[in-house]
């Protein structure tokens, strides 16, 4: 097991340099000047701002300093807001994120799960057709119209929930909700799936010879295994918890890392889209690296061909 | 034969070969096909056409494209023409979709959107099966170093949301369809290149490969003729996937202000500035969003009628 988590913790260092390189010259590959503004600026007001931000110096120099800023912890600050750092805005923003992204998550695994569980039982009934409807209506409806949807019904015209913000817990249930959307759509197709799968295998037949009731061949047999599929996905669900929520943060205005990425995006704050970019690189490889260590723990298979 | 023999006349103990007709009719025309030979692709076919609801989808799919392709030429509008005296107005026989907020025809710019997201898409398709298909191929047909090394190529970019790279490559190239097909599809093509591998993998042992190397087969050869038709159903499968997964790439990059430039029309442009106006012109949302769900739905149904028809053994 040691040399196992060893194994996968050395790929994942070479990874996270890997990624942080690759987005380090892809960001000064984008054309244009950092400090390009409409008005007249003098050379000497130029030169001082290239100047305090290190951008007089050859790249290679550059790289050097960033990457040796990454080690200690400092991702950089923003081109646009004085006062604002990357770190700063991952810390206020990744709590709110990760309430949603894993809301998202759960909500959406749980509803659909069961989803999934009642079509698989009622097969070729209107509960299955309703469910097989919903799940592909959910892979149909581009999350921001679902997001709109949801804010102009539940939100304007009933009034059940705030518009928008991030003030408390009746803010945070619109958001979640848009989020659990997909999933919901996405598990209850796999449980559906997984289940008629489990089925129609020969253990169920022997259980049911030996004279189990439904309850028991369900609970049992069925459940248990149609699970599988499921525990498997859910590391890349959770690596995109955190970073798959863009569009959902924008329309209800959470104060998320999703948020802070879109508008770094739109007013072309390079050094903070580049922050954010590394941060969200981050995330997503050391969660694979956690669920690899998980997986290892749950199923030794993988330890030894891994 | 033809005189009647008497049966007294034949001498039991001493029967002549003349006496004995070979009947050769039993096996006459035991190697004759009484129908036509099916093979795999007209069976497929055959299952596809008797999915109703795959069927209809691929009409409706038809009759989308037709309309991108052809209602721009017809209409009396452009998608980029102005009318400041018609601003925002509701459906109408005139502008069956309403007018935006410069008084264009949404109408005209829902099908000229369509012909963008659906030209993105295929064009994203079509990369991402070739890259995917070559890089896959060699990595899985190869093996041992070379795969190694390839896949972990893989791993490293899949190691990050695909949004984050697609972000990074339109900031870099700047807005506009060419960049979005190239952003999209540069490191789209993974989850191809994995499929096929693992399908050349296992297909590479098997007895036709290696009759076929007996016979002085080249590795192009047993890649292109062998290996690739055999992999192709799940391949077929996950492009009935990526279409709709291009489309709501762009749409994404629309919403997040990385769409193509102003006035060009797209669905994800028309999506995104509707869902802005929902509130005081639900009408601007609603017939994009129609047009997209509809054009979703039809590829995700049509793409379950082809993995059903293309692998029975899926079917629930």
């Amino acid at each position: 097991m040691g040399k196992y988590v060893a194994k996968r913790f050395v790929s994942m260092v070479i990874t996270l340099f890997l990624v942080a390189t690759v987005t380090f010259f892809l960001m000064h590959a984008v054309p244009g000047q950092p400090f390009e503004i409409s008005r007249e600026t003098p050379e000497s007001v130029k030169e001082a701002l290239y100047a305090k931000y290190g951008l007089d110096r050859p790249l290679s120099e550059q790289y050097v300093i960033y990457m040796k800023n990454l080690l200690h912890g400092d991702f950089g600050v923003s081109m646009k807001y004085k006062s604002q750092t990357v770190l700063g805005k991952v810390t206020s923003g990744m709590p709110v994120s990760a309430v949603i992204g894993f809301g998202g998550v759960l909500a959406g695994c749980l509803i659909g799960a069961c989803f999934g569980i009642l079509a698989a039982l009622k097969n070729k009934g209107i509960t299955d057709y309703l469910v097989i409807i919903l799940a592909i209506l959910g892979v149909s409806i581009p999350n921001f119209v679902f997001g709109s949807l949801i804010q102009r019904y539940f939100a304007v015209e009933w009034k059940l929930f705030p518009i928008q913000g991030w003030k408390g817990a009746e803010y945070v249930i619109l958001p979640v909700m848009a989020a659990a959307f997909t999933n919901v759509a996405y598990y209850a197709r796999m449980l559906r799936t997984s289940m008629l799968d489990v089925m129609g295998q020969d253990y169920i037949y022997t259980a049911k010879s030996k004279g189990l009731n439904q309850n028991e061949i369900v609970g049992k047999h069925i459940l248990r295994n149609s699970f599988l599929p499921l525990v498997t996905s859910l590391g890349p669900m959770c690596a995109g918890a955190l970073t798959g929520n863009f569009v959902i943060e924008k329309i209800f205005n959470v104060p998320g890392i999703g948020q802070s990425m879109i508008s770094s995006i739109q007013n072309s704050d390079y050094t903070m889209i580049m922050g954010l970019t590394i941060i969200f690189a981050f995330i997503s490889v050391i969660c694979y690296f956690l669920v690899d260590i998980i997986y290892g723990i749950v199923d030794p298979r993988i330890r030894i061909a891994g | 034969m033809d005189e009647k023999l008497n049966v007294k006349d034949i001498d039991l103990r001493n029967l002549d070969d003349t006496l004995f007709e070979k009947d050769d009719s039993a096996y006459a025309d035991a190697d004759k096909l009484n129908r036509p030979s099916v093979t795999y692709w007209s069976d497929a076919w055959r299952r596809f056409r008797g999915n109703k609801v795959a069927m209809v989808s691929a009409v409706i799919l038809v009759l989308v494209i037709f309309m991108a392709v052809f209602q721009p030429m017809a209409s009396p509008y452009t998608y980029d023409e102005q009318d400041l005296f018609a601003i925002n107005q509701g459906p109408s026989s005139e502008h069956w979709f309403g007018t935006d907020e410069l008084g264009r025809d949404i109408f005209v710019r829902c099908w000229e959107g369509a012909r963008v997201s659906l030209l993105i898409a295929f064009v994203v398709a079509v990369l991402n099966g070739t890259i995917g298909i070559l890089y896959g191929g060699i990595a899985g047909y190869f093996g041992g170093l070379a795969d190694n090394v390839m896949m972990r190529f893989c791993e490293l970019i899949a190691s990050i949301p695909q949004m984050l790279w697609v972000v990074l490559l339109i900031l870099i190239m700047r807005p506009g369809i060419f960049p979005i097909i190239i952003a999209i599809a540069a490191t789209g093509w993974i989850g191809t290149a994995r499929l096929f591998r693992g399908q050349v993998f296992s297909l590479k042992e098997s007895e036709f490969v290696m009759a076929s190397r007996t016979m002085g087969a080249g590795s192009i050869w047993i890649i292109l003729k062998h290996l690739l038709p055999n992999a192709m159903s799940p391949i077929i499968i996950s492009m009935a996937n990526v279409i709709p997964g291009a489309i709501f790439s762009e749409a994404f990059l629309s919403y997040i202000g990385l769409g193509v430039p102003l006035p060009t029309a797209s669905w994800g442009i028309l999506a995104s500035d509707g869902a802005n106006k929902l509130l005081s012109y639900p009408y601007q949302l609603f017939f994009p969003s129609l047009l997209i769900c509809i054009t979703m739905l039809c590829f995700n149904l049509m793409g379950d009628g082809l993995r059903d028809a293309l692998d029975p053994r899926m079917r629930q």
